[in-house]
């Protein structure tokens, strides 16, 4: 069974978000993921995100693809509706229901092997249409239920469990990420809550496509030396280059302004970001130099991490479709329909 | 048995072929033509056999005018427009004994080229067009209205309604109005001048296309989509299904776009593949919306997988196949009905597949709303298997109808106040015995969460590898499939006879199957006939194959595929089913069954 229920005791003492809700109306089946697994603490990080930004869980819509990853949607949000696609096409899935529903939080959940393989079209073409989104990849640089294969984000050198060497040069999620258009472009680590948590608020307010890419180390295949996706190595090699706190909308901002190396960017709801810098030549507003960056950073590898790259500005999926404000399901079907008198006057071009 | 009657040419029932390249600007010429019959009261039907190519290949098109409505390929040329030096060989072979040819004598033409039981008519419509217009694009294009002149004259067509036509196809270019009456004018003056006008055969007007449109089915199905309340058609480019959505959007554009913002109450999403069209339209429709796509054979192949998740989540989806020539990549641009079996079966595991047989461009727009209702009620993809002869032609349909108290049916879903009710809500529960179970829609209520997946699961919508629980899903799915039975349309009996000799047939088969009927009822042998609309196949499928011995089943593929449905989907014994196949990519015409049926029966005589 990768699913059960979780028992529903809920401590009296336990604190309540704005809506009365406490983490435990936030949270999902017990994971059946390996123990340690880092898609764990992404999980918990989420659950931690939605009960801090008081968003009704039925407000959620989650969706993955296939593989360790696209199953963690079931280990939180039990109160929200799931969709746990094929393999590498949760993009399409979330694009269609976007489309139609733009009032919803859509939460995607990938992993390296569902993104940046199988699914790389519909990630690539998701992040074009700025289909406004939250989408994290739990990377871990390998297939885990089919026992330890490289993915394509596993680094040349790098050792499977076995000795096997990988080969073939890895696919980078933020390089792509910022090659295709990208708006919200992140990088964290499952063992770092603290940076998490914020880029998640972030990601999810706001509005286009957030893409993190989150290095999760998987306990049971690729956890050894030798590995570049290991707990050890992802702490050793860990660069926070950019730290980033969530602002919402009604909070005071208490970090200084004054200071030459924080950038603060308003999100579409009014809630803010602001993002502190560890390197001065770096400006996460401007998307070649944050390429630049991080090219020249991962090939000394080094893990830069943080809000890499943000744009609020571009027009999503539905700006540029030009649909209207209202979601589309909730039209209806009298003014969706043109009628026996419309019908009349189409076919007269038909005679 | 009486011997075949062998119709030829007469007034009001005749067929016209030009030979034209393709990027010329022949369609406009053609269609005028056409046209011209259709206002004159004379069923028409086109046929356009073009390539798979942008500009230079040769392209034909055939123009029946039937009195009795025959909207089937007629199979006999009369009168051959060859203006494709290329393809003159094949054009003039193509003409029936006793029939016309007529080409472009601006240049000498070979003399071996030539038949003695034809009549050649040569007009020099180049040399006309040379004298008369300057640029080079216009003497080309107005050759071909200067040939709608020269057929003008010789089936006597009313030129008021020529006038009429180039009036309004012209209404805010005053320009070319006057070029192109000027190009209909130099070749009706030759023709009158230079040939005994009109031929044997001509066009009179009998009023017997009022209340009737000429449409193509493609753009019929957009307008149904429309019609039955679709916001999200998302869709990725392949022939010959493309202007179902170039339809859709323009329907849309008109009807539901705000004049003022610009912003419309629909989506139209070209998405980067078929893998990815299908996937929208289920995640649209898992969010409660009326989704869709259009595709053909190549992309059902992409879409498999997706379709299976649809079946076995219980997704309601609308697909629209318009089936080409296969296998692989095919002819695109000719016709089959080869998907058949790749759309009932669609997808690995045990999948099953709901599929509307559109007959002609009028089912296209009834079917396509039905399915939206079918797929909602039944929570599983429904497919719209047409092909392109229906979808890609203009036929002539009695108009088509709409009844303003049609309301969606959404089918079994729960809203917020059922919910709020309710104590508990599990997704695959099946509470009313007709294997469907009632489905929430994200957003509505905190307590209609489920978790969709295509990995087994429970009646509670849990996750499993339990052996009973799975065998409890896949075997609801089949109560499911025999409610489906009595939801989808009804097949179409004519006849009554009880000679127990049947013909079953399907989709774009069906005007040569009538065609076929009457002209074998006409030697003396009478047939029943049923025409498939769906699959489930219903009680009254299953009733016509046990009323009848012999049946012959008419489709338009190599391999049987419906046949063989039949015989995996009915208790039919095969001996009874005799396959009747036409497969070379150009639409179906009676005589080939005619010829079927009248061959069979006197082998069975002689045996």
């Amino acid at each position: 069974m990768t699913y059960m229920r979780r028992p529903s005791v809920v401590h009296p003492g336990l604190p309540h978000n704005d809506l009365g809700l406490s983490a435990r109306d936030y949270e999902g089946g017990i994971s059946t993921l390996c123990a340690g697994c880092g898609h764990d603490s992404v999980t918990s990080a989420l659950v931690q995100t939605l009960f801090e930004l008081n968003i009704p869980p039925h407000r959620v819509a989650k969706l993955s693809g296939i593989g360790c990853s696209s199953k963690t949607p079931a280990y939180f949000a039990s109160a929200s509706h799931g969709f746990n696609s094929v393999h590498g096409r949760m993009p399409s899935v979330a694009t269609g229901a976007n489309s139609v529903n733009r009032d919803l939080h859509y939460i995607g959940v990938s992993g390296d092997g569902d993104s940046l393989s199988i699914g790389f079209g519909q990630l690539c073409h998701a992040i074009r249409r700025n289909v406004n989104m939250l989408y994290v990849i739990d990377n871990n640089g390998v297939y885990g239920l089919t026992k330890g294969q490289f993915s394509a984000s596993a680094d040349v050198g790098t050792t499977a469990k076995k000795g096997e060497v990988n080969i073939q040069p890895p696919i980078d999620a933020c390089l792509t990420a910022l090659t295709m258009g990208c708006t919200f472009v992140a990088r964290s680590f499952s063992g770092d809550k603290q940076q998490l948590v914020p880029l998640l608020k972030a990601g999810l307010t706001h509005k286009g496509f957030a893409l993190i890419d989150i290095v999760s180390p998987c306990v049971t295949f690729n956890d050894h030396l030798g590995s570049t996706k290991s707990y050890d190595f992802t702490r050793q090699h860990y660069h926070p280059t950019i730290h980033t706190d969530f602002i919402p909308p009604a909070e005071e901002i208490t970090v200084s302004s004054e200071d030459g190396d924080t950038i603060s960017v308003e999100l579409h709801d009014g809630s803010r970001v602001v993002l502190k810098k560890t390197d001065e030549q770096y400006d996460p507003t401007d998307r070649n130099s944050a390429y630049a960056y991080l090219q020249k950073h991962t090939a000394a590898q080094e893990v830069v991490t943080g809000l890499l790259f943000i744009d609020e500005a571009k027009p999503d999926m539905h700006e540029t479709h030009m649909v209207v404000e209202q979601p589309l399901i909730d039209i209806d079907f009298d003014t969706l329909c043109p009628r026996r008198s419309a019908l009349e006057k189409i076919q007269n071009r038909f005679r | 048995m009486k011997t075949a009657v062998i119709t030829g040419p007469k007034d009001n029932d005749f067929t016209i072929k030009v030979g034209n390249v393709n990027g010329t600007g022949s369609a406009s010429a053609n269609t005028l033509l056409m046209k011209v019959l259709f206002r004159m009261g004379i069923p028409v039907v086109a046929k356009n056999y073009f390539p798979s190519n942008i500009q230079g290949f040769p392209t034909w098109y055939e123009i029946r005018a039937s009195e009795n409505g025959y909207m089937a390929r007629s199979g006999r040329i009369d009168v051959m427009l060859a203006m494709n030096a290329e393809t003159y060989q094949k054009d003039l072979a193509c003409v029936a004994p006793g029939g016309y040819l007529i080409y472009d004598s601006t240049w000498p033409r070979h003399n071996v080229l030539n038949r003695q039981d034809i009549t050649i008519l040569g007009v020099p419509l180049s040399q006309l067009c040379n004298d008369n217009f300057a640029s080079s694009r216009a003497r080309i294009l107005m050759k071909n209205i200067a040939y709608v002149g020269v057929m003008a004259a010789l089936l006597d067509l009313d030129m008021e309604v020529v006038r009429e036509l180039l009036n309004q196809s012209f209404a805010s270019k005053a320009q070319l109005l006057d070029a192109n009456q000027l190009a209909i004018d130099l070749g009706y003056q030759y023709a009158k001048e230079n040939f005994e006008c009109p031929l044997p055969f001509k066009a009179t007007a009998i009023g017997k296309t009022d209340d009737h449109i000429i449409i193509d089915g493609n753009t019929a199905a957009g307008l149904g989509c429309v019609f039955a309340g679709a916001t999200l058609g998302a869709w990725y480019p392949i022939t010959p299904s493309t202007s179902i959505m170039d339809a859709f959007r323009a329907f849309c554009d008109e009807y539901r776009k705000d004049p003022v913002t610009g912003l419309s109450n629909s989506c139209v999403i070209q998405a980067e593949d078929e893998l990815s069209a299908i996937g929208m339209v289920l995640g649209a429709s898992w969010n409660g919306a009326r989704a869709f796509t259009s595709t053909s054979g190549p992309g059902i192949s992409l879409m498999n997988e997706f379709l299976g998740y649809g079946y076995f989540a219980e997704i309601p989806a609308v697909l629209i196949d318009v089936q080409r020539c296969g296998p692989s990549t095919g002819m695109p641009t000719r016709v089959q009905q080869s998907d058949i079996l790749s759309c009932a079966y669609a997808s690995h595991g045990d999948t099953r597949h709901v599929l509307l047989f559109p007959a002609n461009p009028a089912e296209c727009f009834t079917m396509s709303v039905q399915a939206f209702d079918l797929a909602e009620q039944l929570q599983t993809p429904i497919i719209v298997v047409t092909d392109l002869d229906i979808g890609m032609n203009d036929w002539m349909c009695p108009d088509l109808q709409w009844d303003d108290n049609y309301q969606p049916d959404r089918g079994k879903v729960l809203g917020a106040d059922e919910l709020e009710k309710m104590e508990s809500f599990h997704r695959y529960l099946d509470t009313d015995g007709d294997g469907i179970a009632y489905r929430t829609l994200p957003g509505t209520h905190a307590k209609g969460a489920y978790f969709t997946r295509g990995s087994g699961h429970n009646m509670y919508g849990a996750y499993t590898e339990d052996s009973d629980e799975y065998k409890e899903i896949v075997d609801r799915l089949l109560t499911k499939w025999e409610t489906a039975k009595g939801f989808v349309p009804r097949p179409e009996l004519h006849g009554t006879d009880k000679s127990g000799i049947g013909i079953l047939s399907i989709g774009s088969c069906h005007d040569a199957v009538l065609e076929a009927r009457d002209r074998l009822a006409e030697g003396g042998i009478s047939l029943n006939y049923l025409r498939v609309r769906a699959f489930p196949f219903n009680s009254e499928v299953q009733e016509f194959l046990d009323a009848h011995d012999r049946i012959y089943v008419v489709e338009q593929n190599r391999d049987a595929q419906l046949r063989g449905l039949l015989l995996l989907e009915t208790k039919v014994e095969q001996d009874k089913l005799v396959p009747v196949l036409h497969y070379d990519g150009l639409p179906l015409y009676a005589r080939f069954i005619t010829d079927a049926v009248r061959t069979d029966l006197s082998r069975g005589q002689a045996a």
